[in-house]
């Protein structure tokens, strides 16, 4: 009880500061883009209009910019005091792009940062322009590196257990930094950063033209922030599609999560929008199998005839394992090897895990009593089960089921936010070449509403990442019980509290300062 | 070759190490906030000198950490584990910091500008001495247990946990370790002041902060005597890199000084720049004393943090029982991660170029009230 206490507050904690950190985080991203487009406006035509604009923009940058620093230094902060297990089992290969991301990225935004914010008369023009564009690159650097860890622990790959030093060893850097869940990671990520980056320069454009100010300024920034935001997201779907079909071959319970799906079937159909049943609860399948089998998914839903099955398998007839598939095993699918396997039981699983644990321990035991002969069969006992390691921590099978309800929504709202903001982008285009963006409240109010809509759709998409992989800290081979430090509950409870209050002051100067600098406009100095 | 990379691992962490040190002069400059400065002008001067070097320092002790993970992720997961209160307070002491420079002189700003100050000056006063309490846990050890096997118990898998419930709160009431945090907390404020003499355009200030480089820079040396003095005649432990027994030896960093040399030399060589750039404020030619502190600071602290773990020594001695302790050997990551790590640390010298020129591009004009009320200017 106590370690699950602990487990669910670090859990609590952990995605307190994620998700505080990625308010910040994501307009940065792109907002460094914007604001470099605006000084190569400005260093090529020498209009001091776009000077202006940019700095503008780079206000909000900064303000934005220091509570992601802040914040970003607690997630790093916390591998070590929340989820010391985890830190020695992957750290080998974690560890490094962490260090890179340091040595290469986090230098080149901070210096330049400082280069663009105090050098306007301290350096030359293109020297400014160059820090800006740096500023930029560095930011969406750093972000690759911490996005390619994230990758790997969804997607464990290029590395070796060590049975000696009895953790996860890299043994293909390559692998790690181009694993294809890396690549679409991190596009799908900075693009979802641009596009919110576009959507928030929209939003306070469009609250100038209902104010009837700066019409010049919020124009034509708006038309650099629509023409990157529908790239952006344009991108973003693809990837999003890219995404999905990961899930489906790599996190099959995330999948079945995110759908909601307890049993599954050739050609299953995906759901657009529905209504899960409260009652349908999967501790029941053992526990009250009469009332599990009775319960429908949804209450209501609309779907898409064989959906899931294309977006999963690119196969309409395909089929797709629902959580309860997942758990008895049985089913036949291809891995990532593209070899066909038919899935273990979960029963089965556990068993083969502990096995894989045995085997570690005997192993050690070999080589202090010098049993050379000892120490191959515990090794081999180990190999062959290792991809089943995790599972020897889990005791009941709804311990693999990420929390549905959680997943299943987030996905839609994400979606469907998704989809919303690319018509959004075309009509701002739209308008603005009609000459009517600045006498069309309705729109503007729209725009204004989408800012909060964008944040909501960025966040939804990381719960669908993360709360849809639990309760796996690295895939099939760590999970959160057996990758939490030995603190007790009391001590994060305290520090999750402080966290809270610090985070709800901090964000809350933040946004006042924002709306101050806001409504100074663009020539406030 | 193991062994090489290992060694040449733990040298690029102490040297990042020493230059965070360095780079603390953005702390101890904080400490003016309160006390030093006079009034209003000079605030504002002091927070914008130092708010163009801040982001540097904040990304230091960011890859730092993140080196530390990297190339001896044990320790990275036995000490932030098992010293939680510690790191947790340094943490929040430099959460408050970030805000700060830029939030501060920002209408709206919810807390009021003196807020702001006063967590700049918490961050310059106990966030150095909680580092150097940190550091000094490389030479004390803690009240750990770690069993790397423990993994394979399903019920209790956590492999390193602290005995006591102070979880590393413990480590400030060891004299040694709340001696290096005062000592790091001299540094800074030393090499704070040497700063404000060199940046900022205010003769007023300027001979203020001379005068009083004159008594904090005497006590950092007195004090770092001390700490050479208490640290030459600890007892640390060696371990045997055939078997890993680790087992105590007296005046053991005394003997990595002497058994090494070249760390003995660096130590010597730094001490020697640290009195140089004092004794230069004493003479008032002050135009270079921040830099050559600096680079005394650099060399005196990455020779200690040498001594801390060459010449098998263990750099986190378990107090409850030397076995558990982390050496080089039993905590870094393997050859191959280190190696590909080496590879990018070839990059470091252009990144050092970078800043270099940055530094230097922002650093040519001392700070004054005139530029910073420019229609151009970023004023913090």
């Amino acid at each position: 009880m106590l370690l699950s206490s602990l487990i669910d507050l670090s859990r609590l904690q952990f995605a307190l500061t994620a998700m505080f950190h990625w308010i910040f985080v994501p307009l940065t991203l792109g907002l460094g883009f914007i604001i470099a487009f605006m000084e190569t406006a400005y260093y090529r035509s020498g209009n001091e209009f776009w000077k202006r604009t940019a700095k503008f923009w780079m206000k909000i940058f900064a303000i934005n910019f220091a509570i992601g620093v802040a914040t970003g230094i607690i997630l790093e902060f916390e591998f070590g005091t929340n989820w010391s297990n985890y830190s020695w089992f992957v750290g080998d290969i974690f560890g490094a792009p962490l260090a890179i991301e340091g040595i290469l990225a986090f230098f080149m935004e901070s210096t330049f940062f400082a280069v663009m914010f105090f050098g306007w008369n301290k350096v030359s023009k293109g020297f400014h322009l160059a820090s800006t564009w740096l500023v930029a690159i560095g930011a969406n650097l750093s972000a690759l590196w911490i996005l390619v860890a994230n990758a790997w622990m969804q997607y464990p790959t290029g590395m070796e257990f060590n049975p000696d030093t009895a953790r996860n060893e890299m043994v293909d850097f390559w692998a790690v930094i181009f694993s294809p869940v890396a690549i679409n990671k991190f596009i799908h990520t900075v693009t979802n950063a641009y596009t919110l980056s576009a959507i928030v320069v929209i939003g306070i454009s469009a609250w100038y033209l209902l104010k009837k100010r700066e019409e010049e300024f919020a124009r034509k920034s708006m038309k650099i922030a629509a023409v990157f935001g529908l790239i952006s997201s344009l991108v973003l779907a693809w990837t999003g599609d890219g995404s999905a079909y990961q899930v489906a071959q790599k996190q099959p319970m995330k999948l079945a999560a995110i759908e909601g799906l307890y049993q599954g079937k050739n050609g299953t159909p995906l759901v657009a929008f529905g209504v899960l049943n409260p009652s349908k609860d999967i501790a029941d399948m053992k526990a009250d199998s009469a009332k599990y089998y009775s319960e429908e998914p949804y209450l209501f839903h609309v779907s898409v005839p064989q959906g899931l099955s294309l977006l999963a398998n690119r196969e309409f007839d395909s089929f797709v394992p629902g959580i309860e598939d997942i758990i008895k095993g049985g089913y036949t699918y291809t891995n990532f090897k593209g070899e066909k396997r038919t899935a273990l039981p979960l029963e089965e699983r556990i068993i083969r895990g502990k096995l894989a644990k045995e085997g570690l321990a005997m192993y050690h035991k070999a080589k202090t009593a010098g049993d050379e002969e000892g120490m191959e069969i515990a090794k081999k006992q180990l190999t062959d089960n290792f991809e089943h390691f995790g599972y020897g921590y889990i005791k009941s099978p709804e311990e693999i089921v990420p929390n549905v309800p959680l997943t299943f929504y987030a996905f839609r709202i994400m979606v469907g936010l998704g989809i919303f903001f690319i018509f959004f982008f075309i009509l701002t285009m739209y308008l603005e070449k009609k000459n009517l963006i600045a006498q069309k409240k309705w729109f503007h109010y729209l725009a204004i509403i989408s800012i909060p809509l964008v944040y909501i759709c960025s966040q939804a998409g990381w719960i669908v990442a993360e709360v849809g992989r639990q309760p796996w800290t690295i895939q099939d081979l760590l999970p959160v019980q057996a990758a939490v430090s030995g603190v007790s509950a009391s001590s994060v409870l305290t520090t999750t509290i402080i966290f809270f209050v610090l985070f709800t002051i901090l964000l809350a100067a933040e946004l006042k300062i924002m709306f101050k600098q806001i409504k100074k406009g663009p020539d406030a100095n | 070759m193991l062994y090489f990379y290992q060694h040449y691992w733990w040298a690029v962490v102490s040297l990042l190490g020493a230059i965070l040190v360095f780079l603390l002069f953005v702390q101890g400059g904080q400490t003016l906030l309160f006390g030093t400065v006079k009034n209003d002008k000079e605030r504002t001067l002091l927070i914008n000198a130092l708010g163009h070097k801040w982001e540097l320092t904040f990304t230091t002790l960011v890859t730092f950490g993140g080196a530390i993970f990297a190339s001896f992720p044990l320790y990275y997961s036995t000490s932030f584990g098992g010293a939680y209160w510690l790191w947790f307070s340094i943490l929040i002491l430099f959460v408050i910091q970030a805000v700060s420079y830029e939030y501060r002189g920002k209408a709206g700003n919810l807390l009021g500008a003196r807020t702001y100050e006063f967590f700049l000056f918490l961050n310059g006063m106990f966030g150095t001495i909680l580092l150097g309490v940190a550091v000094g846990t490389f030479f004390t050890g803690g009240s750990f247990v770690m069993n790397k096997l423990q993994i394979t118990d399903i019920s209790n898998p956590t492999i390193s946990y602290w005995t006591n419930g102070w979880h590393g709160l413990d480590a400030i009431a060891h004299p040694f370790n709340l001696l290096l945090g005062i000592g790091v907390y001299l540094a800074a404020r030393t090499l704070g002041l040497l700063y404000v003499i060199m940046q900022i355009d205010s003769e007023e200030f300027a001979e203020r902060a001379k005068l009083q480089v004159k008594v904090t820079g005497s006590a950092f040396v007195l004090g770092f005597v001390g700490i050479l003095i208490a640290l030459f005649t600890l007892t640390g432990f060696s371990v045997n890199p055939e078997n890993g027994i680790v087992s105590p030896v007296k005046y053991k960093y005394f003997f990595n000084m002497t058994e090494l040399v070249w760390p003995a030399i660096t130590l010597l060589v730094g001490v020697v720049l640290v009195l140089w750039g004092l004794i230069s404020v004493f003479l008032n030619k002050v135009r270079y004393s921040f830099y050559i502190t600096g680079a005394g600071v650099v060399l005196a602290v990455w020779s200690l943090l040498i001594c801390a773990a060459f010449n098998n020594t263990a750099f986190f001695v378990s107090h409850v029982d030397p076995q558990y302790s982390l050496t080089l050997y039993n905590s870094s990551s393997s050859l191959f991660t280190l190696k590909t790590m080496t590879y990018v640390t070839i990059l470091i010298p252009f990144v050092l170029a970078y800043i270099v020129f940055a530094w230097r591009s922002l650093t040519k004009v001392k700070v004054n009230e005139q530029d910073l009320n420019k229609p151009d200017a970023h004023k913090y």
